[in-house]
């Protein structure tokens, strides 16, 4: 084996390639080969580092130095000075918080373990990690009862926004006769704020893949679907390839491992609808439908898609399982609260000081999520509130920051994890404006099947245009409430019963904003 | 042509949001005619009006000619409380056409679109396939020269 000297990893993410990275690589493998280092330094395609609005960025092993917004004008430093000297450019590196260092902003990384460090692109890599491991004991040497067993005792949680335990849905299926059944893979991000998915898809394909196959196993099914938002260029690229080197290697395809067992894994690709991501709309989608939710019960478990039981789970969901399948549900239990298990991906934007994602423990309080994941405040401002959980969302203001960030804790304050997005906004925001803004998402995603949701969300902008607009009064205010209210307890699925949380949320907790725009 | 595509595909109903995708992806004006959703019909078996029902109900698609380059701007909340609302206001300026418009010389369309999942750089645009985040106003003038300047 080749010894190097420095390892680079360079991040590769739908940023990085706009920022020029592709130009940026040649011209440093260039300027390494002119300083006679190509076989000093070692240059590594990997994922996204998990740092934003940064531009072109790299992180350099062993000093585990991170460097970002670099310009090919800053090659010949970088190497002269750090390549070939041994002395980090400090004005290229990027400045983080305490808490950052040495593992950067994943604390606890079971999903993103690989991301950021191996080349996504490769499955010797992935394998060299400990990849496929889980895969070959759930297929070789567990019964699929034992899998669903394993994921139930886990407590692993969907990842999706409801959180519903995830072995307990493959538990439906799994005993179920039927010549055919499917796995779907909810890859449909929409919520806004929310990118988890994306980072977890152009990170590590492959640790998507693992988990797609193990839940096949455990509940029979030969054919997944991952459906996936047509956005999403680079995921669907890497998760091509991912599948076809699966398959080169006899992972996946049929007969693995001499077991008899055959399993094809398919993308699809979505044309952008928020309501899709709600599974029986997402189906629906799948047959070449409008995504229209269906009427629930029979849950897809047992009649999905054309029919046959399928099961639907998050990326993020399925991304947990080789983990718990490798090393036992009690290693994943030691992760998060007895509630919520295991660990959460956030993605923290708006005003704090490093945007980006970070991978924590359920239960982490959003103060120290904020202060110690994302170096708290921008300078200069003041934090006012977070929409947490996306569009279906909740705003929680600052007596609320002491809140655990999990399915529970938040549910006793009528609040939602969701998926995990955090907005953060300054003292200089307005809650009006904001939830303005929600409302109009609203009323453009409602799927128009039922009534409640479609004459609803229209209603709802009506009012908080009038209201923003400084012509609206307390009565409005109300009547916003009370449609909300009726949305919640009529809609036909959960797209129609969201607004209500923002709404009640915003007005609960800053009424005062809500009297002053009225009074003009 | 669209015969063509079709038949790329097997005739079932589950292929037509691919077939959508393709037809309107090699159309030079990015959109799907009447003719298209009656070969695509023909082709299925499955009436135009539900063609037509899908057609109108994902935003990916467009029932009318559009532009060479199809700018789409984030206007969920992230991107909105980084003010993409001013940088509507420019590109709107700056091409002279609404939502939805298409510029005379045919080579952009405007759009509105909700999250398009690179909130970390918002605000952001999509146009084409390319994503430019962390927009100012200037940057957008960059951009769209870069733009007509590829034609």
């Amino acid at each position: 084996m080749k010894f190097y000297r420095n390892h680079v990893l360079v991040g590769i993410s739908e940023m990085a390639l706009n920022a020029g990275v592709e130009d940026f690589l040649k011209a440093l493998r260039q300027e390494l080969a002119k300083a006679d280092l190509a076989e000093e330094i070692n240059i590594l395609e990997t994922g996204p580092l998990g740092f934003f609005g940064k531009g072109i960025c790299i992180t350099v092993y062993p000093e585990n130095i991170n460097y970002s917004d670099l310009k090919i004008e800053d090659i010949p430093e970088l190497v002269n000075e750090h390549f070939l000297k041994g002395r980090p450019v400090a004005r290229l590196i990027l400045e983080t918080g305490a808490k950052f260092s040495p593992k950067f902003n994943y604390e606890t990384r079971i999903v993103l373990r690989n991301s950021g460090i191996i080349d996504p692109e490769s499955i010797d890599e992935y394998i060299g990690a400990g990849g496929y491991e889980a895969w070959e004991k759930a297929l070789t040497q567990m019964q699929p009862m034992d899998i669903v067993n394993e994921v139930k005792a886990s407590g692993l949680r969907g990842r999706g926004g409801a959180g519903f335990p995830a072995g307990v849905k493959w538990s439906f299926t799994a005993p179920l006769e039927a010549e055919q059944k499917y796995v779907v893979v909810n890859a449909d991000e929409g919520e806004p704020g929310t990118f988890k998915d994306r980072l977890i898809m152009e990170g590590d394909p492959h640790q998507l893949l693992e988990g797609i196959m193990i839940c096949a196993r455990a509940i029979g099914a030969s054919k997944a679907w991952i459906y996936i938002r047509g956005e999403y260029k680079l995921c669907i690229e890497r998760l091509r390839h991912a599948i076809k080197q699966a398959k080169e290697y006899g992972i996946l395809g049929e007969n693995i491992f001499d077991s008899g067992f055959d399993l094809d894994i398919d993308l699809k690709i979505g044309a952008g609808a928020y309501v899709c991501g709600e599974e029986t709309a997402l189906i629906e989608s799948l047959e070449g439908n409008r995504g229209n939710p269906r009427w629930k019960p029979p849950f897809p478990g047992v009649k999905g898609l054309w029919q046959y039981p399928t099961v639907v789970n998050n990326v993020e969901t399925l991304a947990n399982v080789p983990y718990i399948i490798k090393n036992g549900a009690d290693a994943y239990k030691k992760f998060g609260t007895p509630e919520c298990t295991g660990t959460k991906v956030y993605t923290i934007l708006g005003d704090v000081a490093h945007p980006g994602l970070c991978e924590i423990d359920m239960g982490t309080t959003l103060r120290t999520i904020i202060n110690e994941y994302a170096g708290g405040m921008k300078k200069g401002f003041k934090f006012k509130a977070a929409l947490v959980g996306g569009a279906a969302g909740v705003i929680l203001p600052d007596r609320l920051l002491d809140v655990k960030m999990d399915f529970a804790s938040l549910n006793q304050y009528a609040a939602v994890l969701g998926s995990g997005a955090i907005l953060v906004m300054n003292e200089h925001q307005s809650i009006v404006d904001i939830l303005w803004s929600i409302l109009r998402f609203f009323r453009h995603e409602s799927c128009g099947k039922c009534a409640p949701c479609r004459n609803g969300t229209q209603q709802l902008y009506k009012l908080i245009t009038k209201i923003k607009s400084g012509n609206g009064t307390m009565d409005d205010v109300e009547l916003m409430q009370n449609i909300a209210e009726t949305m919640l307890n009529t809609s036909f699925c959960a797209l129609g019963q969201s607004p209500i949380m923002a709404i009640r949320s915003a007005i609960e907790n800053f009424k005062d904003e809500f009297i002053e725009i009225t009074k003009k | 042509m669209y015969k063509e595509i079709c038949s790329k595909y097997a005739p079932t109903k589950d292929n037509l949001i691919y077939i959508l995708h393709e037809i309107q992806d090699t159309h030079p004006q990015h959109y799907i005619s009447e003719e298209a959703v009656e070969a695509v019909s023909e082709y299925l078996k499955i009436p135009s009006n539900h063609i037509y029902g899908v057609l109108t109900f994902y935003t990916m698609y467009s029932t009318k000619p559009r532009g060479k380059n199809i700018i789409r701007l984030c206007e969920s909340p992230p991107c909105y409380i980084k003010g993409s609302d001013n940088i509507m206001r420019k590109l709107r300026t700056e091409l002279g056409v609404e939502e939805g418009g298409t510029t005379k010389d045919g080579l952009f369309t405007l759009e509105l679109c909700a999250c398009l999942g690179v909130c970390g750089n918002a605000p952001v645009m999509m146009i084409n396939d390319d994503v430019y985040g962390d927009l100012t106003e200037e940057k957008v003038e960059e951009i769209l020269e870069k733009v007509r300047r590829r034609k």
